[in-house]
């Protein structure tokens, strides 16, 4: 029996969750689920919740299962998974924020998303008027002496997403980063709640711009389960299209970006030309530049433009030819070097406590990629590698992002070469159930869930990959100098708006 | 290839500058009723750009982002981002204007010095976007700050960004500015 079968049939197994089980359990089953986190026995997915109950999600790595456990708390409460596991922690105090759970024996029970200044409490629980006015928000303490406090945000130089950084630091050394999120939180799931299906798709397109076809991909996934249909095969093939599409441009765009955050714009300057030539040919090929509100529930909206494979294989082979000439560009330049190697480091442990996905996890020596370890079609019939390193530093993010560029390439050829044919999209049933889907973004796995009632969505929830990483990117500064803390930021790119919703 | 090749293959090779687009009539006429002739006179043909994410997807995000690729160039035009208010004369907003970003806004436009315009960037931002309304929103920024453009789309694509801002800067009418 696997660790998490042994926790799934300790209870009330809910029939209509697919394709991964769901059961309500009890406290003490929850308890032990959480004792396994701790001890690095499963990963945490997820932690989220609706009126009444929370909901769980766990992943065994080694035997490539999930699971959902779910809690009923009638008096309003749940045992803290956060006091034991840490990764928990901000998803605790966003469960309070949205439907008023508490978490019981949490550490930390300051508010997340809710700032004070909605114009409601509890969106998804039962929800009641707020007055809006701020709340004062008190950063964790750090003590010694000569420290002082940088507060930085959410209004940034660059153009950025908003987010608050509060920086303790001791002359020019960081002796804490404290970030501070939820400017961006929209009530996206409040709006998903009792939507149909096609605006539902809509506003998970939404979720976080830079990731539209991931999102998009995840939540069609998860509604396809709740109603026990597939999409059509060259539906799921282009589906993958888009993926590595999405996957290229945002790598180019940021191998780029990382750059210039050390002031190295020559290198900037090249990576946007590949950048920009990756949205043109998306553009002429699936009619949108970041192909927004192409993937959909039942299959995707368009068919590839009539040249859309001799324009994808003409910037297959222009990234081919000009990567290498930056990759050495990259690689030569000493001064460059000195400010990426050594520089924001994240340990192995650390990345596989917090079960950190996509090139975070896999700079620090996580091998996990959802495409091998979940084998969703049609990653199951396609050949590619998961670059692994170990050094966890800025540089090492750039070299997995680097060779994910190649193997991206590799995937747009081996899809186009195997596109098979036929419709690319089917009608959907009105009908109820519950789905989950994992799937790999740029950033690392993307998680949809929802629960559909006679064809509209009654619940769903979404979880951004960075809710595992932004905590990272806090350690990962700690006893750098200020000055890096850009650099190494971007070399995370963490998401602000889709982790706020 | 060396750093010296790839500096001089960008010497010899053409540029990969798009041609400048006309500027949208939409916008024109939006800036017509807005646009002071004597402000025009005294920024010269150079705007200074902040941009301000309220609470967007970060799609419109990217998109701005390419402004500054070599296709798209913006600072020929004389239009460049700059880091802080105090040195714009243009903010560039985007998003439903989350009502955890709305102070904020309003402080960076306070920070902003007059004359000054607003643009507002994507279909959130012009109050028509998916989450518009709803406990958490202000709504589009013309409801948060006088708006002197509206630049759709979802996101708006470069070059409907570059239409919008280069009417900011071609049209001329007697109004005052802000
Ligand atoms: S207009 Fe579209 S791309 Fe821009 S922030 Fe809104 S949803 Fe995102």
């Amino acid at each position: 029996m696997t660790r998490l079968a042994d926790l799934t049939t300790r209870g009330r197994s809910v029939r209509a969750h697919r394709p991964w089980p769901r059961t309500v359990i009890d406290a003490a089953v929850w308890r032990a689920a959480t004792r396994r986190l701790t001890a690095g026995e499963l990963a945490l997915l997820g932690l989220w919740g609706e009126p009444g109950q929370v909901h769980m999600a766990l992943l065994d790595e080694a035997a490539g299962r999930v699971a959902v456990l779910s809690l009923d708390c009638p008096d309003g409460h749940y045992p803290s998974v956060s006091a034991h596991h840490a990764p928990a922690g901000r998803l605790e105090r966003a469960l309070c924020d949205l439907t008023g759970l508490k978490a019981r024996g949490a550490p930390d029970p300051r508010a997340w998303l809710d700032h004070g200044r909605w114009t409601l409490r509890h969106p998804l629980g039962a929800p009641v008027p707020a007055a809006g006015a701020a709340q004062p928000y008190v950063f964790l303490p750090a003590e010694g002496e000569s420290l002082h406090q940088i507060a930085v945000g959410p209004v940034h130089a660059g153009t950025i997403e908003p987010g608050h950084f509060r920086f303790t630091a001791n002359g020019e050394t960081v002796v804490r980063l404290e970030a501070r999120l939820g400017y961006a939180h929209r009530g996206l799931l409040a709006r998903m709640a009792g939507a149909d299906l096609a605006t539902a798709a809509r506003l998970a397109a939404r979720a976080s711009g830079d990731s539209t076809v991931a999102y998009g991909y995840a939540f069609a996934r998860a509604a396809e389960a709740a109603l026990k249909v597939e999409a059509p095969p060259r539906a799921v093939w282009l589906r993958a299209l888009m993926a590595e599409l999405e996957r290229l441009a945002n790598h180019l765009g940021d191998i780029g970006a990382i750059c210039n955050d050390a002031a190295f714009l020559m290198m900037h300057a090249h990576c946007a030309v590949l950048r920009e030539a990756a949205l043109r040919a998306n553009s002429a090929t699936f009619g949108h530049r970041l192909m927004m509100d192409r993937i959909v529930p039942g299959g995707v909206t368009s068919d590839l433009a009539p040249d859309g494979a001799s324009v994808l294989r003409a910037l297959v082979g222009t990234v081919r030819e000009r990567l290498p000439v930056l990759t050495a560009l990259y690689d030569d330049t000493a001064s460059l070097q000195d400010r990426t190697v050594g520089t924001g480091v994240v340990s192995t442990e650390l990345v596989r406590r917090f079960a950190a996905g996509g090139f975070v996890g896999r700079a620090s020596g996580r091998d996990f990629d959802t495409r091998r370890a979940l084998r969703y079609p049609p990653y199951d019939r396609l050949e590619f590698q998961t670059p692994v390193r170990t050094e966890g530093d800025v540089n090492a993010r750039v070299w997995i992002r680097i060779d994910e560029v190649s193997q991206s390439l590799g995937l747009v050829e081996q899809i186009l070469e195997r596109l098979p044919g036929g419709p690319v999209r089917r009608d959907l049933p009105a009908g109820s159930g519950e789905g989950l889907a994992l799937v790999e973004g740029f950033r690392g796995d993307v998680l949809a869930w929802l629960r559909l009632d006679r064809g509209r969505v009654a619940r769903a929830w979404l979880r951004d990959p960075s809710w595992f990483q932004w905590p990272l990117v806090e350690a990962a500064v700690e006893g750098d100098i200020v000055a890096d803390f850009p650099l190494a930021n971007k070399s995370f790119n963490c998401a602000y708006a889709g982790s706020d919703l | 290839m060396s750093m010296p090749k790839l500096l001089a293959e960008g010497i010899l090779r053409t540029p990969l500058t798009e041609l400048p687009p006309a500027a949208g009539d939409a916008e024109l006429a939006e800036l017509a009723a807005r646009l002071d002739a004597g402000a025009r006179r005294r920024l010269g043909r150079s705007l200074s750009i902040r941009q301000v994410d309220a609470g967007s997807c970060n799609g419109c995000e990217l998109e701005i982002h390419a402004l500054s690729n070599p296709f798209y160039d913006l600072e020929r035009f004389g239009l460049r981002f700059v880091a802080s208010p105090r040195h714009a004369d243009v903010l560039l907003v985007t998003g439903p204007v989350t009502l955890n970003m709305r102070e904020a806004l309003e402080r960076t436009y306070a920070a902003t010095p007059a004359p000054k315009w607003v643009v507002a960037a994507g279909d959130c931002a012009a109050g028509d976007g998916l989450f518009c309304g709803g406990y958490a929103c202000a709504g589009g920024v013309a409801d948060v700050l006088p708006v002197d453009l509206h630049i759709k789309g979802c996101p708006p694509d470069p070059t409907a960004l570059l239409k919008g801002l280069l009417a900011l800067l071609a049209d001329a009418s007697a109004k005052p500015a802000r």
